[in-house]
């Protein structure tokens, strides 16, 4: 589109703009692409051929490629063929006899994640040229690339092996020597890299610069000898090296935490949410009859993108912790049963007289759980409050809110915005003898202002956990709870979105979820049923509460819904 | 297809034809084993079938010339075991120098010799030559955990496997003639 070059303030009427949203034919299926679309960044740029070929449908081969990254443009794995509308003379599309637009095929191909589309251009994935570029740019880069399948983790989800089997020969011809290259290489304390792997798609490197900030890889040497490696004096030890993780096509990089744990072919994949931080970053949890052994991230791009961060994803290992709950307890110490300890409970409760209760409900608890114990402090008049824990926040994802459901908590009424300034006239009550029962849900609160001698005076003292704790061990009624990863739910991140979770593994010995025995426990109290599944629960609380108007649990879906804050 | 029903002769019709020749495979096998004294069974457990190579007997895992244990832990038979008789743990992420170049061997390897059905399915797969179909058909226990083999116990049970190939090793051996010339890591 090229205007004249005299009178250039004058604009010109020869040059045609191209329309906002244009047709694109893939595989002669026709599609309408726009002509800019966001980048990695977001801003908007010429629409490239590899996101036509997407919004058709059609899956064209990539290792460098990466919606979220740069468009570096190395591995020419995408080569497609294409063909242009031929313009005459007054830049209008010449036809064919039959009507048809007349193309012109491309010479050679082009590289799809870095061409731009035009109007009325033909892309072809599955000419015989393309097929035999596929083979070709598979059969380079296996000639150095060691026989370790066996051995290797992104065995399963390994592109490199996948894309073999669709679109690679099946027969070598390499005869010579493979170039040999260091091999389990700590490159940062949470990644362990091997170099021979390494396909030189450079998507970590342009993880770590562009992405997170820290520019800390890059190539070493050239030709078959390039290998990845931190630049001198500087560690890959940011919180996000993980997320090159998942991002390496091949296992060039693979985690040290999960190296060599379990093939990822048995992990069952859970929906789930990280419980780290208020952020809320959507995870898979990947475990196996009942043992967690990953969390890896789900795409979510409101609220983590396709990243997390480091310290979530390796907090899982206290779910399977041989010292959690399993046992009710009663008073004095024995082992009960669900039913009756509810049932006494409930009578119990029911007989303290109004304002000489106190709860505090951790803002880890879910949505669901909250709702039904601020129905539970209003039918018992009791002073409610969570407990804040504040952290280092950083640019990228984590929140320095590291609760994952505070903004639930003052939602739902247990707490006023600033978070724990009840605790101390709670402490007070307890002291002047008010308040005579306490009811702690999944909270330490002699670590915050209630010390053990002032929880000795409680004439009845619930408490509902996870880990043995010094308040579960003055707990007259010791409820035992369940981790998130062992029940369903959802909670409400910082930015005011609900986001739902699935169970991933079962709670140990007795525990149960904490909305389950919390609706029964309602149901003796008030002598209403309670609700008979999550999701009426959860839509129940939509209704009767005014920022959760709405939403339903499945409207929910993958990526949850904003609450109106 | 079409299956052709010919029609039956009148010799094939008559009765007395076709117990005559049931007659004639019952006098050939008397005539077999009491006059040429060659029966058909063998008296198991003083003789023994000879048991022809091929024979999907019981998996048992194999060492190498060298003593290695070839198995690297991959999971594959345990994936495509049909009954899943294979239980693998693998080895985690402390670095065990032993296992050299490898990399990898299992912790634990459990084979339930109650649920094997033995198709050969797992030495099909392995990639390493690590699991064989041994000889072994008669297998007894008195309980059924005795019955779960451990990795000692296949390791015992299958022996040495010639290896021609020596794939590690030569890996090994061309890293180390490549020294000089590939990149070391700063």
């Amino acid at each position: 589109m090229s205007s004249p070059t005299t009178a250039p303030a004058k604009p010109t009427q020869s040059a045609p703009t191209t329309p906002e949203f244009f047709q694109v034919k893939v595989d002669g299926r026709v599609v309408v692409v726009p002509r800019l679309s966001p980048d990695w960044r977001g801003q908007l740029v010429p629409t490239t051929m590899i996101q036509a070929c997407f919004a058709a449908g059609v899956m064209v081969p990539h290792y460098c490629y990466h919606p979220k990254l740069p468009v570096a443009g190395n591995c020419r794995m995408c080569l497609v063929e294409f063909g242009t509308p031929v313009l005459g003379p007054d830049r209008k599309p010449l036809l064919n006899p039959d009507g048809t637009p007349k193309i012109t095929r491309a010479p050679r191909p082009a590289i799809a994640c870095a061409t731009p589309v035009m109007p009325g251009m033909e892309i072809y994935t599955n000419t015989p040229t393309v097929r035999a570029m596929r083979e070709g740019v598979l059969e380079f880069l296996l000639i150095n690339h060691p026989l370790d399948c066996p051995i290797c983790d992104q065995a399963g989800e390994c592109k490199l092996q996948e894309y073999a089997v669709d679109h690679g020969l099946a027969a070598s011809r390499f005869v010579e020597t493979k170039v040999h290259k260091p091999k389990q290489v700590e490159l940062g304390p949470r990644i362990m890299f091997d170099a021979e792997r390494c396909i030189l798609c450079s998507r970590c490197i342009r993880f770590t610069r562009d992405i997170v900030g820290d520019d800390a890889l890059g190539i070493l040497h050239r030709g078959s000898y390039s290998t990845i490696a931190t630049w001198p004096g500087r560690a890959f030890d940011n919180n996000y090296t993980l997320n090159t993780v998942d991002l390496c096509p091949v296992g060039a990089l693979t985690s040290k935490d999960f190296r060599f744990q379990m093939r990822v072919w048995f992990l069952k994949e859970t929906k789930s949410i990280c419980t780290s931080c208020g952020t809320g970053c959507n995870i898979l949890i990947g475990s196996r009859e009942n043992r967690i052994y990953r969390y890896t991230p789900r795409q979510n791009d409101a609220v983590n993108s396709c990243w997390m961060c480091d310290a979530g994803r390796l907090n899982y290992k206290w779910i399977g912790r041989p010292d959690r709950l399993k046992e009710v307890r009663g008073p004095g110490g024995q082992t009960r049963v669900w039913s009756a300890v509810l049932a006494e409970l409930a009578h119990r409760l029911g007989q303290a007289p109004r304002g000489s209760v106190a709860l505090i409900a951790s803002a880890r608890q879910t949505n669901e759980e909250l709702f039904l114990l601020k129905k539970l402090a209003t039918r018992l008049g009791a002073i409610t409050d969570s407990i804040p824990r504040e952290g280092q926040a950083d640019p990228l994802l984590v929140s320095a809110d590291k609760n994952p459901n505070s903004l639930g908590a003052r939602l739902l009424g247990l707490c006023y915005t600033e978070m724990g300034i009840n605790l101390p006239r709670i402490a007070h009550g307890i002291e002047q003898g008010a308040i005579r029962t306490l009811i702690v849900f999944g909270e330490d609160v002699t670590r915050h202002g209630l010390a053990p001698e002032l929880l000795a005076r409680l004439d009845t003292l619930v408490v509902s956990d996870i880990l043995p704790n010094a308040t579960t061990a003055l707990a007259h009624y010791l409820l035992p709870g369940c981790a998130h990863a062992e029940k369903r739910g959802s909670f409400t991140n910082v930015k005011g979105r609900v986001q739902r979770f699935f169970k991933a593994v079962e709670p140990p010995g007795n525990a149960r979820p904490e909305w389950e025995f919390l609706a029964e426990l309602l149901s003796h109290l008030t002598g209403q049923p309670a609700a008979p599944s999550l999701e009426a629960l959860f839509n129940q609380m939509a209704q009767e509460v005014p920022a959760f108007h709405g939403l339903t649990w499945t409207g929910l879906g993958d990526t949850g819904l904003e609450a109106k804050v | 297809m079409i299956v052709r029903r010919d029609r039956l002769t009148i010799w094939e019709r008559l009765y007395l034809t076709a117990i005559w020749g049931g007659l004639k495979v019952t006098f050939r096998h008397f005539w077999r084993t009491v006059v040429r004294r060659r029966p058909v069974t063998v008296q198991y457990p003083e003789e023994k079938p000879v048991v022809p190579p091929g024979y999907r007997g019981a998996p048992y895992l194999v060492r190498d010339q060298t003593g290695r244990i070839k198995c690297v832990s991959c999971q594959l038979c345990e994936f495509v075991c049909p009954p899943k008789a294979i239980r693998i743990t693998p080895p985690g992420p402390e670095i065990d120098p032993t296992t050299g170049n490898v990399e990898k061997r299992p912790r634990q390897f459990e084979i339930d010799m109650l649920r094997c059905i033995f198709c050969g399915f797992c030495q099909e797969v392995c990639p390493e030559e690590a699991i064989f179909l041994m000889q072994d058909y008669s297998l007894t226990g008195l309980s059924r955990s005795e019955m779960i083999y451990d990795m000692d116990k296949l390791l015992r049970l299958g022996g040495v496997h010639l290896d021609p190939i020596r794939k590690w090793e030569r890996k090994a051996r061309e890293a180390q003639a490549q020294e000089t010339v590939p990149p070391t890591l700063p």
